[in-house]
């Protein structure tokens, strides 16, 4: 690597602005829906592009790369078959209840639609997986600067661990958002040269074509109807059931970390567009991240000259190698960006779950708001601490996306089916929600168990984790369905806002055409079925 | 919310812009054999100024609209 002064200053210059967006708004954290949710006053564009920044993590950037370089384009699953039909479902359908229903979060809709016993287990699980998440930006963070300039791993850690800590701490979910809007474009001004230098380097599509060790690497779709054919060793049924659809539209529609920037909207029909309009670039993100990863594995198909043995550099890699100091400085700090607007995500969803749901219901209920404001600082310096201890942690996996497939297959998977039941079945009884639930987790334990013992096995772990939320969804489902055959329904005026059949369909007539989010949500999934086609 | 997130991506972008387009001028060329030749840091920081312009011009007139 091969950083100078230059380089540095221009990450300097991203600290400075990063800390000032938290200075500039800390005298605006009045009351606690201040601090969490930003007042829900926030425009459409903004918490839009915040919804997909949030989500741009170490696992989009770096994990996806590797994954590129590990599987091949099959990795345009996470995007084109899983996340952009999911957004486009949470936009049109599930927001209305988010949004409408007046919850300050997930778990709090669970407590409205089922009982409180729901609530707590989510808010449980999901505290503790966001945490251990949290950790894993650290982690990419850490290693990619131990590996470029040198820095030890600890003290990039605790570095950049603080800055994070430092805004949200002043700012509260709107400088989260704001640092989000400014890190989604870093993040593409960063990598976009990337693409291009990268594709020119192997002679463009036919000559990356050529380059690669395995033709599959090449295809989308083409290699999935045998398991036998394509690099993951999975076969379409456990990717268009697994992925594209539980792990998808279980992160996507219930992952608190992305749905509270749609609450954070200043409206209904900004809360519907937010994952909308975060579904354009997404679209498009693997230009950014698969492509790189498919050039890494192209120029160094043994892996271990420029990869060095790990497919997690790939992304590092490239930057080294094709940067020159000034747009390697814009590089560094995209990365940089990218693990900050994902540790941010997990630090501002954690903080409010664990104030509202947890500490407010069950350990100090009945305190001024402002009492709760503080809790909510407080939580943020103990996410960021816990976060650190995880980052250590994650040092074990080799690959950094199957930990967090792992982690999302025991919580968000069963997840999905209390949902979709909960908001489109009036009969689900309030029982009904917590047994399936708490079946679907220990299901996927279970699973675990028997996939770490090998006593069941698969050709990749990433296969093993698609098949797990396949079984963890399914069990929910199932018992949730079995518990409400004998359990009382509840009445149904208590479920109005709730339930799919029970509430008013939010009337856009009087939007312009390209603010409707029907409307949309068919453009953009005419656009991905086109993208799918042309890398079949 | 007051502040108007347009207005720090502006400067930001315009700082870089400007950043990367002195340095790549008065570097060394020689530097630029790793992108292949392409003054990436003349091309791209221009990108980078004309972004940074676009959103801070987008700031500055939505505050002068809002002020009476």
């Amino acid at each position: 690597m091969h950083p100078q002064f230059v380089d540095y200053a221009i990450i300097a210059i991203y600290f400075v602005f990063v800390l000032g967006i938290g200075f500039a708004l800390r005298g605006r954290m009045k009351t606690s829906e201040d601090f969490f949710l930003s007042g829900r006053s926030i425009p459409g564009w903004i918490t839009g592009l915040a919804f997909m920044s949030a989500n741009l993590g170490a696992l989009e950037v770096m994990g996806h790369a590797a994954n590129a370089a590990k599987y091949g384009m099959f990795v345009n699953h996470f995007y084109w078959l899983a996340a952009i039909p999911a957004m486009c479902f949470v936009g049109v359908f599930m927001m209305p209840f988010y949004y409408g229903s007046k919850v300050r979060s997930v778990p709090e809709y669970l407590r409205k639609r089922y009982d409180e016993k729901t609530r707590t287990l989510n808010a449980l699980s999901f505290a503790v997986m966001t945490l251990l998440v949290s950790g894993v930006d650290l982690y990419a963070m850490a290693i990619l600067f131990q590996r470029l300039i040198n820095w030890p791993f600890w003290s990039s850690v605790v570095a950049s661990a603080l800055v994070v800590a430092i805004y949200i701490y002043l700012g509260g979910l709107t400088s989260s958002i704001y640092n989000e809007v400014l890190q989604f474009f870093l993040i593409v001004f960063g990598f976009l040269p990337l693409a291009v230098l990268g594709l020119k380097a192997v002679g463009g599509f036919a000559g990356l074509e050529a380059k690669l060790p395995n033709p599959g690497y090449a295809h989308t779709w083409a290699n999935i109807w045998e398991a036998g054919q394509n690099p993951m060793g999975i076969n379409w049924f456990g990717t268009i059931f697994g992925l594209g659809f539980v792990l998808s539209f279980g992160y996507w529609c219930t992952d608190f970390l992305v749905i509270q920037r749609g609450l954070a909207a200043k409206d209904m029909p900004a809360a519907q567009r937010t994952p909308l309009i975060a579904a354009v670039p997404k679209m498009f993100f693997p230009l950014m991240v698969i492509l790189p990863g498919l050039v890494a594995i192209s120029l160094d198909p043994t892996t271990t000259q420029l990869l060095g043995g790990r497919y997690d550099n790939a992304l590092p890699a490239m930057l080294g190698k094709f940067y020159p100091s000034g747009l390697l400085g814009i590089g560094l700090t995209a990365l940089l960006a990218s693990f900050m607007s994902g540790m941010a995500g997990n630090v501002t969803a954690f903080n409010t779950v664990w104030t509202f749901d947890i500490y407010q219901t069950h350990i100090n209920p009945g305190k001024p708001d402002s009492h709760y404001l503080k809790m909510g600082r407080l939580a943020t310096v103990f996410a960021v601490s816990v976060g650190i201890a995880t980052a250590f942690i994650v040092l074990r996996f080799n690959n950094l996306m199957d930990y967090l497939q792992l982690l999302f297959a025991f919580f968000n998977a069963p997840l999905f089916g209390t949902f979709l039941l909960g908001m489109f079945w009036k009969r689900t009884s309030a029982h009904s929600g917590f047994w399936g639930l708490l079946s679907g987790i220990l299901a996927a334990v279970a699973h675990y168990t028997l996939y770490h013992y090998r006593v069941i096995t698969y050709p990749s772990d990433m296969a093993a984790n698609f098949y797990q939320a396949i079984v963890a969804f399914v069990v929910c489902f199932v018992v949730t369905v079995v518990v409400t055959l004998f359990t009382e329904p509840r009445k149904e005026e208590e479920l109005v806002g709730l339930v799919y059949s029970l509430t008013p369909k939010p009337r856009n007539q009087d939007l312009p055409w390209y603010e409707r989010p029907g409307i949309l949500a068919v453009g953009i999934l005419a656009i991905c079925v086109v993208l799918n086609i042309i890398f079949w | 919310m007051g502040l108007d997130i347009r207005l720090p991506i502006g400067i930001i972008f315009t700082l870089y812009g400007l950043i990367l387009m002195v340095f790549g001028l008065l570097t060394d060329p020689a530097i630029f054999e790793r992108s292949l030749n392409v003054n990436i840091d003349l091309w791209w920081g221009a990108a980078m100024l004309v972004f940074g312009l676009f959103m801070g011009g987008l700031a500055l007139r939505a505050s002068r609209q809002n002020r009476p």
